[in-house]
């Protein structure tokens, strides 16, 4: 598994989407430091591209690679190597390769600008962390929907339909939901919600940090203890594994069955 | 008979020069002849100096009835072992200074307090340390008096078991400063006392409200810190209150405000910083106050408008990284907003002229949302909410329609 993880992660460093990716990181930390000159601001400003860009380009990076590495995987398999090893390898090279991509590209600016000497480290960290965990659960989305879609077109759309879905579509829904339901008492209902998406989970996650004094005003005492304390916290980064958890061992299943 | 006269007037000249410039010193010690303070007092003239020395002293219901100097040395300790009121002054001109009173009594019928001044003037309370408590400074029904350089540290936990710091009620002309307040109910309290200035305390930690005003008109507070109260400061039912450069710092809670305006009118508030709480300022019900360069930085909520407010100013206040700017409960505004800055400005100034060429809407859709279904907050910056958000900035179907700052300021604003 190591060695094809090695070749994969080799194979994406030398390809130029990686390069690009950086690059596209590197930039938007720079314009956002220097142009802003504030690091609260740009750290919410990063926020926001985080939660919504990290997942697209996982997506998207994913079911590119799986595609396009069809004929090499074919190939793998005709030796005497286990499947999950194969699949394995493959999906932790891109998912390494775009969180390198995305820890370097932001962080070289951030500690050019002077972030081991501001107090936002943690904020930044954090940020980082939950950046990780998305690349990691949405590539992995992206290659069970590979896996399960031999047509390439329908494999993408699918992947943005998924991306689309999680990012604003259930957003919408989730509060349509609690305006419906408004007269009922909604504190776990409304935590439910948010756990069952990674990428509302990485944003309360981030809420944390950056807007707590908001998310204490609403009087609920599940709301209070979630928020509260170091228990939203854990919750949320056990959900986070659990979401990681779930489609790798999918892909490892499916990949055993499948036929090629 | 006019010699006679003349001899009677010197007479009474000489006493009352020799109360005044041949006043005693009386010294209370556990090794002197009189060991307790209210000895000491039954023993002096009016205006005596009354020096206590380091020690000891456990004493309750003191009563101060003719106008005295009480002086502590090296902090003596005053110790009402929790059976009830400590100090009581009933006279005109007394100064305290330099006590450590502690183990005031809890009762649930009375106010005892560490010391209470009962309808008298022209006092000064200083230098004084008050732990365990109940009430700590009573100024009841006097005038013209000094409350300065005291630290209260009390133990409160529950609201109706607590008193209050330094209370005032029906009591006018008074400066409290310096003042260090800490974990009691409401740090400071007014009631019904006009022309008070407070000034450079620090209240912190208490239960309810760093400060608190009720029924009272034309005071002044400034340069004050208030941080991790319940609310920083209550101004309710009163006119004419200034509010300049204060610090209201992290007031966290379900019900938790910097400042909380109810029933306030004409009032000024200029250049206070709002930092980290849940909501900066909760209005209702106030009208005619003028908002002058203040900062909001980093508030859940910068500004919460409940119903009936009107021909409010805001001018020149830089909003920055709150969670919302702004929440108002109804679509009515009377209310004016104007050359603020607003960190999530997204504008443009093409003529250079400072000001954003389009105007900003303080209020969004979102806060409207949370304001009826407060468990939404957990959707707060999801993408989708910033679309419905912008839906709403371009058309206003349930925000006020016309709250908008016109001129919005391109920079943060510095005075």
């Amino acid at each position: 598994m190591f060695k094809i993880l090695k070749y994969s992660f080799f194979d994406l460093m030398r390809s130029r989407w990686s390069y690009v990716y950086f690059a596209f990181y590197l930039l938007l930390g720079i314009v956002l430091l220097f142009l802003n000159n504030d690091l609260s601001k740009a750290v919410i400003t990063l926020m926001n591209v985080i939660i919504i860009l990290v997942p697209l380009i996982g997506t998207i990076f994913g079911v590119m690679y799986y595609y396009n590495s069809k004929e090499f995987t074919e190939l793998l398999l005709a030796q005497p190597l286990k499947r999950s090893s194969i699949f394995l390898g493959q999906y932790l090279g891109v998912a390494i390769s775009l969180s390198m991509s995305l820890i370097l590209g932001l962080g070289i600016p951030f500690v050019f600008y002077g972030l081991f000497m501001s107090n936002a480290i943690w904020d930044f960290s954090l940020l980082l962390i939950t950046g990780v965990f998305l690349t990691l659960i949405f590539t992995a989305l992206a290659f069970n929907i590979a896996l399960s879609n031999e047509n390439k077109i329908k494999g993408f759309g699918y992947a943005i339909l998924m991306w689309l879905f999680l990012a604003v579509i259930y957003d919408g829904l989730f509060l349509m939901s609690l305006l419906f339901f408004e007269d009922y008492p909604l504190d776990k209902l409304s935590l439910i919600g948010t756990v069952l998406n990674p990428v509302d989970l990485s944003r309360t996650l981030i809420l944390l940090k950056l807007d707590i004094s908001a998310l204490l005003g609403y009087t609920g005492a599940v709301f209070k203890q979630f928020f509260g304390t170091n228990f939203g916290l854990i919750v949320s980064f056990t959900m986070l594994i659990v979401w990681v958890a779930l489609p790798v061992l999918r892909i490892a299943k499916k990949s055993k069955k499948k036929d090629f | 008979m006019p010699l006679k006269k003349h001899h009677i007037l010197s007479a009474i000249l000489i006493i009352v020069l020799s109360n005044t410039l041949f006043s005693q010193n009386i010294r209370v010690c556990k090794t002197c002849d009189i060991k307790t303070l209210q000895g000491g007092i039954n023993a002096a003239q009016e205006h005596d100096t009354i020096i206590i020395e380091k020690g000891t002293y456990k004493e309750i219901d003191v009563l101060v009835n003719k106008p005295l100097t009480i002086i502590g040395k090296d902090y003596p300790v005053i110790d009402g072992e929790m059976k009830g009121e400590i100090i009581t002054i009933t006279a005109d001109s007394v100064t305290v200074d330099g006590l450590f009173i502690k183990n005031v009594g809890t009762s649930y019928t009375s106010d005892y307090a560490a010391i209470r001044l009962k309808r008298v003037e022209n006092f000064v309370i200083k230098n004084l340390v008050l732990e365990k408590l109940f009430f700590g400074i009573y100024v009841e029904k006097s005038n013209n008096g000094k409350v300065f350089h005291n630290k209260i540290i009390g133990d409160a936990e529950e609201e109706y078991n607590s008193g209050n710091g330094i209370q005032l009620w029906y009591s006018n002309n008074i400066e409290i400063e310096h003042n260090f307040v800490q974990r009691v109910r409401d740090g400071i309290y007014l009631e019904f006392s006009d022309n008070c200035i407070i000034k450079n305390n620090v209240s912190s930690h208490n239960v309810r409200y760093g400060l608190h005003f009720m029924f009272s008109n034309d005071d002044i507070y400034q340069d004050n810190l208030f941080e991790k109260n319940g609310a920083g400061v209550a101004v309710m039912f009163s006119k004419k209150i200034k509010m300049y450069n204060n610090i209201f710092r992290e007031n966290w809670g379900t019900a938790s405000y910097g400042l909380l305006l109810k029933e306030i009118n004409d009032a000024e508030i200029m250049y206070n910083t709002f930092e980290e709480n849940t909501i900066g300022i909760n209005t209702e019900g106030s009208n005619r106050i003028k908002y002058i360069h203040n900062n909001f930085i980093n508030n859940g909520w910068a500004i919460k408008v409940l119903g009936a407010c009107y021909t409010n100013t805001f001018t020149g206040n830089n909003f920055l990284y709150n969670s919302f700017d702004m929440a108002y409960n109804s679509k009515v505004n009377d209310n004016e907003f104007d050359g603020n800055y607003w960190s999530e400005y997204t504008g443009y100034d093409l003529d250079k002229n400072g000001f954003g060429d389009v105007p900003y809407r303080p209020v969004k859709l979102f806060s409207y949302i949370v304001n009826r279904t407060p468990e939404t907050i957990i959707l707060l910056r999801s993408l989708f909410i910033d679309i419905i958000d912008f839906s709403e900035k371009v058309s206003p179907v349930f925000t006020p329609d016309n709250l908008l700052d016109n001129n919005p300021k391109i920079k943060r604003i510095t005075w």
